[in-house]
């Protein structure tokens, strides 16, 4: 038994690929540790950073984004007993590995699910394919603090959008290591941005910001009614999230659809 | 032989261009001197009426009704009532066999609609003859071969029908925005209680005659008439489960609001400001048929309208000259004229919108090119209009119009292009002209809206999903992706 005291980590919130502490300089305990508390300002620069990211996510090869993800499970995988004691235990990791797994096998897949070719009555061809949204903004489920943040992040995340997600209030260590996993994996910076904090403080800041597409309440607890009012300024998709869905739909709620025609001639 | 004008660079064209007058009959077309609240499959004398008019010739055509919100109740009532006692439980095979029939009926009386169309709403006979009353009328035909098949297109989810749909339509294509809206919702096993525009009820009101031929069962479809204050109480009713609005994205917005925490479907197809991107490669004679059929069909009262146009710098000139000599060909005048290419403006309101938009262009410092054109004295007319030298930062190239005016805009590069066509809070449609097919699907890909017409502009299809990016809405109708907003899921 060493004497050597250990080096503790501080819990910062995860924009644009960098660990910034809240720009606030506030901080709230949680889980026995002092975590970063995001602000406004926080959020602004987050959804500066998912915009600026977005379209080369967008833009990457479905295979490619399949494999980025796929990398992800391999980074949480490496590090199951970390999260395990991060949330109910090792089934919970297990569980949202197999979660992001199974996500990143849809990212070629779904314009054939989804979209596909429309026989008018014409002389064009005409398609439909699903396009990511853009930035999403994810309030993550309460409980359970792991698998609820993997259930709401993936399904934009696979589908070409950037997210800023806002973890658990009371269980936000699991997401700071997801954060981690993340700044570890090939996901590029700025894709995936996580705030700590108070989601009733950060929740209609992100509602009301102009420059979300879609926002995802699945951890929105008794004022989902304001902030679907806040959403509808620039017509936000609102997503009533749940903690425990798992299908392509969950996808599709993040996708716009694009239909293009053009003639068919000699 | 013509005469033939060969002055300048111009090709040949006859020197005159008057056509004789060929009106359409009217007599095809029986209306009532007052039309009540179609509810529970029966007539209902209102409370309150107005009347609708001839956007051409201001004339009365009939009375109508101004739906309250207790009128509304009645039909959300029998809405409800026909969605629990057989409608949502019957075989999807019959509900389909109704849909056929409204779509067979509406064939047979298609003429009759076409007329009453263009009268009420003022769009050229030749395009509610040609596109209102086909694709109203395919819309149906397409919808009930879903009926029965709603388990193949959403396999593994259990699809089961939403229950009460209240549905609000815009003025612009009355019937066939009705038959958008009441065929994937019967289809998919709903009720319907249908607001027709407060400028355009007349059709609404005669398809309740095709409903009756049609056998319908009362309470499917009830349909309330009336203005804003009539929609907002069918947004409002507790018992609508599912609310469809097609108009403005500041009615949408207020009625996303409206509904917030209320978990009702909503699904909203609002405005535009489409670009129509025209590069130097295009083929030239094609492209300025595009743009005029972009901005000038229906009056430009289409929410996909391409109403800025984007011009590669290099034949700017060349491209705008052209424009200008088709528009001088355009026939602006009685909507029942089969000659006629540009109609009435649907209202007094409508017009004063434009007025005030074109005033905004000219004040700054657009330069506007209207054709020498007569246009009635009677009714609501506006010329066809370009815009040249327009600013980016203009009202008349950031706000939608939903008029015959046209803004045109330069480019250099496609990267330029792509900039300044998503440069704007709406993403319903847009347009790319150029041979080359690589440059098409790359700007496709690039552009931010729902749809994107490649070589052509203001397509439609029952088959071919329609709807918007940003805040031009969100949900798809047509095709397969129209179901999904008139279904729910036991996943």
């Amino acid at each position: 038994m060493s004497d050597r005291l250990p080096v503790k980590k501080t819990y910062k919130l995860f924009i644009g690929g960098t660990f910034p502490r809240s720009e606030s300089g506030r901080t709230y305990e949680a889980e026995g540790q002092n975590v970063a508390r995001a602000s406004r300002k926080d959020v602004r620069d987050a959804v500066r950073a998912a915009r600026a990211a977005q379209p080369g996510w967008a833009a990457a090869t479905a295979y490619n984004r399949g494999q980025v993800l796929y990398r992800l499970a391999e980074m949480v995988e490496a590090r199951v007993p970390e999260f395990a004691e991060l949330c109910s235990g090792r089934d919970e990791v297990e569980r949202s590995i197999d979660r992001i797994v199974w996500y990143a096998g849809w990212a070629d897949k779904l314009p054939q699910v989804l979209g596909g070719s429309n026989p008018v009555a014409g002389p064009y061809f005409n398609f439909t394919v699903p396009e990511p949204t853009g930035v999403v903004a994810v309030l993550a489920p309460e409980e359970p603090a792991l698998l609820g943040l993997v259930t709401r992040v993936l399904p934009p995340l696979v589908g070409g959008n950037a997210v800023v997600a806002v973890a658990s209030d009371q269980r936000p260590l699991a997401a700071v290591e997801l954060a981690e996993a993340i700044a570890t994996s090939d996901v590029p910076a700025g894709v995936v941005n996580l705030l700590t904090g108070f989601c009733a403080e950060l929740g209609p800041i992100l509602a009301s910001h102009m420059d979300v597409n879609a926002l995802d309440i699945a951890g929105a607890d008794g004022d989902a009614a304001e902030l679907e009012r806040l959403a509808a300024e620039n017509v936000k998709r609102v997503v009533h999230g749940r903690a425990d869905a798992q299908s392509p739909w969950e996808i599709a709620s993040f996708l716009e659809l694009k239909t293009v025609w053009h003639p068919i001639g000699r | 032989m013509t005469e033939l004008d060969r002055t300048g660079d111009r090709s040949p064209v006859p020197a005159d261009w008057t056509y004789a007058p060929a009106p359409e009959s009217r007599d095809i077309v029986r209306l009532r001197e007052r039309y009540g609240l179609f509810v529970g499959g029966e007539w209902l004398e209102p409370s309150e009426t107005y009347e609708t008019i001839s956007p051409a010739s201001e004339e009365p055509l009939a009375i109508v009704a101004q739906a309250t919100a207790e009128d509304v109740d009645r039909a959300v009532g029998a809405a409800r009532e026909a969605f629990a006692n057989g409608w949502s439980s019957l075989p999807g095979s019959e509900r389909a066999k109704y849909l056929f029939r409204i779509a067979r009926i509406l064939q047979e009386r298609a003429r009759e609609f076409a007329v009453l169309e263009s009268l009420n709403g003022g769009k050229p006979i030749k395009e509610s003859r040609d596109v209102d009353l086909p694709l109203a009328a395919a819309h149906f035909f397409y919808y009930a071969g879903w009926a029965d098949k709603l388990e193949y297109a959403f396999p593994n989810r259990r699809p089961k029908p939403v229950g009460v749909a209240g549905q609000i339509i815009p003025w612009n294509f009355p019937l066939l925005m009705l038959a958008w809206k009441i065929a994937p919702a019967l289809a998919c096993g709903n009720t319907v209680v249908l607001k027709p525009a407060e400028t355009t009820p007349l059709t609404a009101l005669l398809f309740c005659d095709v409903l009756r031929q049609a056998e319908l069962p009362a309470g499917v479809v009830n349909i309330v008439t009336g203005d804003g204050r009539t929609g907002a109480a069918l947004v409002e009713h507790e018992g609508v489960d599912k609310i469809a609005f097609t108009g403005s994205t500041e009615v949408g917005k207020a009625i996303q609001r409206q509904l917030a925490g209320s978990g009702k479907k909503l699904t909203l197809e609002l405005g535009g400001k489409a670009a129509n991107i025209v590069f130097d490669d295009c083929a030239l004679d094609q492209a300025v048929e595009g743009i005029v059929n972009g901005i000038y069909f229906n009056q430009g009262h289409v929410c996909c309208a391409g109403s800025r146009l984007f011009v590669q710098e290099s034949i700017c000139e060349p491209v705008v000259d052209k424009l200008k000599r088709r528009l001088e060909t355009l026939r602006v005048g009685d909507p029942l004229d089969k000659n006629t290419d540009v109609g009435a403006i649907n209202s007094a309101m409508q017009l004063e919108k434009i007025r005030e938009l074109v005033d905004s262009g000219r004040e700054e410092g657009a330069e506007i090119y209207q054709p020498p054109c007569r246009l009635p004295e009677k009714g609501y007319w506006f010329a066809p209009t370009v815009f040249t030298n327009v600013a980016q930062s203009y009202r008349i190239a950031q706000e939608e119009i939903f008029g015959p005016v046209l803004s045109v805009l330069t480019f250099r590069t496609p990267e330029e292009a792509v900039e300044k066509a998503n440069n704007t809070p709406y993403g319903l449609s847009a347009g790319v002209w150029t041979e080359k097919g690589s440059r098409i699907l790359w700007m496709a890909q690039q552009l931010r809206a729902g749809v994107v017409w490649a070589n052509t502009y203001n397509r439609f299809d029952p088959t071919s999903p329609f709807g918007g990016y940003k805040e031009s809405g969100f949900g798809r109708e047509g095709g397969l992706h129209g179901l999904e907003p008139y279904l729910r899921f036991d996943e």
